[in-house]
């Protein structure tokens, strides 16, 4: 199959998910009362909202993963080609990764991992 | 000796001959559909019973053993029981980015499924960007799992899909950079061409140290891609209730389930195609009668033998290593692999260059 694929599998998908939430409509059982569709919170109504300003240390794990996620794109087309372009690629890589291994260095000292 | 090619060409000719073209494509890509989407519930159904009685192995127990013979057929009552439950949510939660989420992992696993060689002819979709698609799509999981976590207005929820995000972003590059030090070997991104790449040495007896370095880092970054025991920090159920999915119920629950244990056995199923040959059966040069032998074992049982071998090596990992906190968890990662995994791809891509791998 060509390309065509990625469109069958997402349909596939779709059908999976979307046939069994109206399966599981049609065949589940229905009962309502008020304290049912509260938050679960092992029995404890929930105090204040959910949704508030979140530690930063994800965040900055985030914007780390998005430079080295970036740099391994970068790496992939040079390691299907490393045969080809040899010792000078190589060179090339090196820097490369010390450059970056630099970089995690800085982040390392300004304490980016610290995590309390 | 068992190709596949021909036979998934004759299934082909045979549509286009009864009937007119555009209708047999159409027939093809549903059948496909519909296989894949059988195996992905009989992987889902398999998968979760080889976790409970595995688990009870480990445990000195029988595990599940009332329903069919051995409890066979548990895991099926337990998906017909979720099917029948009524759905309780929460009235709190964003609805349509709360039903949005199972979508995504889903489709993220069975996306990742597509590309992978069950034997040679027998795959689906064979890229040319193979592994590349493979770990793109494998990472829209995380979306579903932050998504559902979010929209759920639950701080359990929440704290599991923050902790969840956190995590499989952070060892999907490790997951990553040890998958390049087989595309160094292989020169290609192509998962057929990486397993014929194999015929003579898995890539992991071919690269030697840096291979095994990479086979090693790759587990442990695809246990906690998986989110399994010792990185479950995302469900966490003595501290987080069920973690990012507490207020999923019925099937909108089985579903995550379902993905998590089919990302389980994608992952395995890239470690053995990668590492360890895929559906290549074990060749050592020079010894032609065991070669030999070797090679009426059918391809399919190679590649499922040694998915199940990985699945078995994860499943133990999780009755063996107690739970990582995040601190411990961010440390793993971004102080010892990620800085390990850079000087094992330098290291690999030096023995590629002076040919100091085997078979060379």
């Amino acid at each position: 199959m060509g390309a065509e694929a990625i469109l069958v599998f997402f349909i596939a998908g779709i059908v999976l998910v979307g046939g069994g939430a109206l399966a599981s409509k049609l065949l589940s059982p229905k009962s309502t009362n008020k304290d049912k569709w509260e938050p679960y919170e092992s029995g404890m109504k929930t105090i204040g909202p959910t949704w508030v300003q979140f530690k930063v240390g994800y965040f900055l794990i985030a914007i780390l993963f998005l430079i080295f996620d970036v740099e391994t794109i970068f790496l992939v087309p040079w390691a299907v080609v490393m045969k080809k372009v040899g010792l000078v690629g190589f060179v090339e890589i090196v820097i490369f990764i010390v450059i970056l291994g630099l970089g995690l260095l800085y982040a390392y000292k300004k304490g980016a991992f610290k995590w309390e | 000796m068992y190709d596949f090619t021909g036979m998934i060409q004759g299934i082909n000719n045979w549509l286009h001959s009864v009937m007119p073209d555009m209708a047999a494509t159409v027939v093809g890509w549903v059948l496909i559909g519909a296989i894949y989407l059988a195996i992905f519930a009989v992987l889902g159904l398999v998968l979760v019973l080889a976790e409970r009685k595995i688990a009870a192995f480990f445990q000195l127990r029988l595990g599940p053993n009332r329903i069919g013979p051995w409890g066979i057929f548990q895991t099926v009552a337990d998906a017909i029981k979720l099917l029948l439950k009524e759905p309780v949510g929460t009235k709190r939660a964003d609805s349509f980015l709360y039903n949005l989420a199972p979508y995504f992992v889903i489709i993220g696993a069975l996306m990742s499924i597509s590309v992978l060689p069950f034997a040679k002819g027998l795959q689906a979709f064979d890229i040319d960007i193979g592994l590349f698609f493979m770990l793109a799509m494998s990472s829209i999981g995380v979306m579903g799992i932050l998504l559902g976590g979010w929209a759920s207005n639950n701080k359990y929820a929440l704290l599991g899909a923050m902790r969840s995000g956190a995590q499989m972003i952070s060892y999907e590059l490790s997951v990553g950079l040890s998958l390049l030090t087989v595309i160094l070997m292989a020169g290609s991104l192509q998962m057929s061409e990486i397993v014929e790449a194999q015929r003579d040495y898995w890539f992991i007896f071919k690269g030697h140290i840096p291979a095994v370095i990479a086979f090693m880092i790759f587990t442990i970054a695809g246990t906690a891609e998986t989110n399994r025991t010792p990185f479950d920090l995302t469900e966490a159920e003595s501290e987080l209730g069920a973690g990012f999915h507490t207020e999923y119920s019925g099937l909108k629950f089985a579903f995550f389930f379902l993905s998590e244990f089919v990302n389980m056995f994608i992952i395995s199923a890239i470690a053995a195609t990668v590492f360890l040959g895929g559906w290549m059966p074990l060749h050592f040069g020079g010894l032609e009668g065991f070669n030999h032998v070797m090679d009426y074992i059918p391809p399919v049982i190679w590649f499922l033998g040694k998915v199940a071998f990985m699945i078995f090596l994860l499943m133990w990992f999780r009755w063996t290593f107690p739970r990582l906190r995040i601190d411990q968890l961010m440390k793993l990662e971004w102080k010892y692999l990620l800085p390990l995994n850079l000087m094992n791809i330098l290291l690999m891509a030096f023995v590629v260059l002076m040919g100091w791998y085997l078979g060379s």
